[in-house]
């Protein structure tokens, strides 16, 4: 028996929510008194040994040319050979826009109840008991896996990273695989940009901010960060920012250590999306925008004065650090 | 061609949430129920698009819920579904209800199969992958666009930092997030024609759950929050690098 932790990469390169699920995967090793291992599916430009350092003992190589793109229905098949004949009783993926495609789908082929969105390690003591956000992060719900076999997937940084200094080995694995049906025309990828669900430092715009022309105020501060870029939904559906930059309920939800709202109100449907970050900062001229019982920070001012105030501030601190 | 919508039954976006008998239930004493946004606004409303492009398509919805759900299930019929299956059950478990609707999709045979990218309650994401392996379809998630190209259909899909367009031949399963459709309100016709469109109740299949809740709880509250003047931006960015040490 052991655990499985599926890794995904993005054009050869791993992760970060790939080491938070290697991480999770040996923590939960450790409980259940076993090994993590990690299944690595494709050409990866990165030495797969790194993976040691998460936790994971050995690293599963597949690669085969069925395999270039992801294709949900050829990567859980794939998955589904290499658990048989690894002998994993537990599966872990992130739960980004990849684990959603194929944990699901592993787990009606592996017989295996899944917990999707999980926000905590199992709990062994009664049953196998795992903690997962429900209603957009208003709430959480503690579900019970009844199957043998089991599935987690792990909401992106809901875990923290917890590097050691170990080396993996690697080898590579033979299973068999079928072509996908999905032809793939393009790839468009935001390059240089740092993808929202991933992101540590997000700054978020909303209809406060009066026009597309004034984003620099929002995207000066994240390029000083290293931040991405959000937007409340009015802002995406007027088109003053992209659709993939909406949070909330309706959007995507997102849990950085910091989120920096200006001009947002805070409606309830926004807060669904970002009230699991760890500090939330409010720049709002109303001080009763109902986004100012969330933060942690906030200032009761003008953006269009604040934010240049705070960009100087911020490169200051850059210079002498 | 033949659409299969799912759709299921949520709390509206700005329900209290809270629980009962024991922190073990919703409370869903006097909450609104809605269709779930992303079946409505994006699979629902692309599938109604999709037949006013081409008159002989016809949209079949289904639902796995008790009779609470039917307003929700009349409402869809009112926007623009031709028929509709109700299973009646109760189902808290992915599986469980991906096999119940799996079960439907067998006999009927579906051309397209389209589903949320995830509900607002559960944030489960699991339906339409489910029905894509019980099926044996093949499977593209998170769809942005979608349209008809002959015997395949082409969709924009979102992936981590970019899109993807894809090609597909039919039949397939696909779930569907904003930029899909725009969101649409029903018409007296609609609302009108809807009352008296088929409306199946399908008594559901024995089939064992994966998963079980076995409580919820509410997160910790936040201790406030600290105000800086407007004067002196620099504090807060003090603050968060000092005391928060985000920055
Ligand atoms: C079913 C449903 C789903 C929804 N889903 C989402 C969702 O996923 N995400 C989402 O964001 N919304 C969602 N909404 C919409 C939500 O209810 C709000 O309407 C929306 O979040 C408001 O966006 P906003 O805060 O940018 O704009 P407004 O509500 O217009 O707020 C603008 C804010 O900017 C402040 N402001 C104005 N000028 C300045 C200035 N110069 N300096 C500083 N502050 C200023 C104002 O005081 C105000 O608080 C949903 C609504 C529904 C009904």
């Amino acid at each position: 028996m052991s655990i499985l932790v599926f890794i995904d990469q993005s054009e050869g390169l791993l992760k970060k929510s790939s080491f938070e699920a290697a991480c999770y995967g040996a923590e939960t090793a450790k409980i259940m008194g076993t090994d993590a291992q990690a299944i690595v599916i494709g050409e990866c430009k990165e030495d797969l040994s790194q993976l040691g350092n998460y936790g994971i003992s050995k690293v599963h190589h597949i690669t085969d040319n069925n395999l270039q793109h992801f294709d949900a229905q050829v990567y859980s098949n794939v998955i589904f050979n290499a658990c048989n004949s690894i002998g994993a009783e537990v599966v872990i993926f992130s739960n980004n826009t990849t684990g959603k495609a194929i944990g699901p789908r592993l787990s009606v082929q592996l017989e295996a109840g899944l917990v999707s969105g999980a926000v905590a390690l199992p709990n062994l003591t009664n049953g196998f008991i795992v903690k997962k956000s429900v209603f957009s992060g208003k709430a959480f719900a503690n579900i019970g896996i009844n199957t043998n076999k089991k599935i987690i997937s792990v909401n992106p940084n809901s875990f923290s990273i917890n590097k050691t200094n170990n080396t993996a080995t690697v080898s590579s694995l033979q299973v068999s695989s079928t072509s996908s049906k999905v032809e793939v025309l393009a790839v468009n990828k935001v390059t240089g940009d740092i993808p929202l669900g991933e992101a540590d430092i997000v700054v978020s715009g909303g209809r406060g901010l009066k026009g597309p022309e004034n984003w620099g105020l929002v995207t000066d501060l994240a390029e000083l960060l290293g931040a991405a870029t959000a937007c409340s939904r009015p802002v995406a559906d007027v088109h003053w920012r992209p659709h993939h930059e909406h949070v909330g309920q309706t959007g995507l939800a997102i849990a950085p250590n910091l989120y920096i709202a200006v001009g947002i109100s805070g409606a309830i449907q926004h807060l669904a999306g970002v009230n699991r970050s760890k500090t939330i900062v409010v720049i709002n001229k109303d001080p009763e925008a109902p986004f100012f019982k969330a933060a942690d920070y906030g200032i009761v001012g003008d953006a269009f004065e604040v934010m240049p105030k705070i960009i100087e501030a911020v490169k200051k601190l850059k210079s002498q650090s | 061609m033949k659409i299969l919508v799912c759709i299921s039954k949520t709390p509206d976006t700005t329900a209290k949430i809270a629980f009962a008998d024991n922190n073990t239930k919703f409370a869903s004493d006097g909450v609104q129920w809605i269709i779930n946004p992303y079946d409505e606004w994006y699979a629902l409303v692309r599938a109604i698009e999709l037949k006013e492009a081409n008159p002989a398509i016809s949209i079949h919805l289904v639902n796995v819920g008790l009779a609470d759900s039917e307003p929700i299930i009349r409402k869809a019929l009112a926007l623009g579904g031709d028929e509709a299956f109700r299973i009646n059950a109760d189902g808290s478990d992915s599986f469980y209800v991906a096999s119940q609707i799996a079960n439907l999709a067998k006999e009927k045979q579906y051309d397209l199969i389209f589903t949320g990218k995830e509900t607002i309650d559960f944030n489960g994401s699991s339906i339409g992958a489910m029905l894509s392996a019980l099926l044996d379809l093949p499977f593209v998630s998170h769809a942005t666009k979608f349209d008809v190209d002959g015997e395949k259909a082409v969709i924009s899909r979102e992936i981590d930092g970019g899109e993807e367009i894809n090609k597909v031949a039919f039949p397939l399963v696909v779930s569907c997030q904003k930029g899909m459709a725009e969101q649409r309100i029903p018409n007296m016709k609609g609302i009108m024609g809807a009352r008296t469109k088929p409306l199946q109740v399908i008594e559901a299949a024995s089939i064992s759950n994966y998963t079980s809740v076995v409580s919820f709880e509410m997160p910790p509250a936040k201790a406030g929050v600290k105000l800086v003047s407007a004067d002196t931006p620099e504090e807060l960015v003090r603050l968060l690098h000092d005391e928060a040490k985000v920055i």
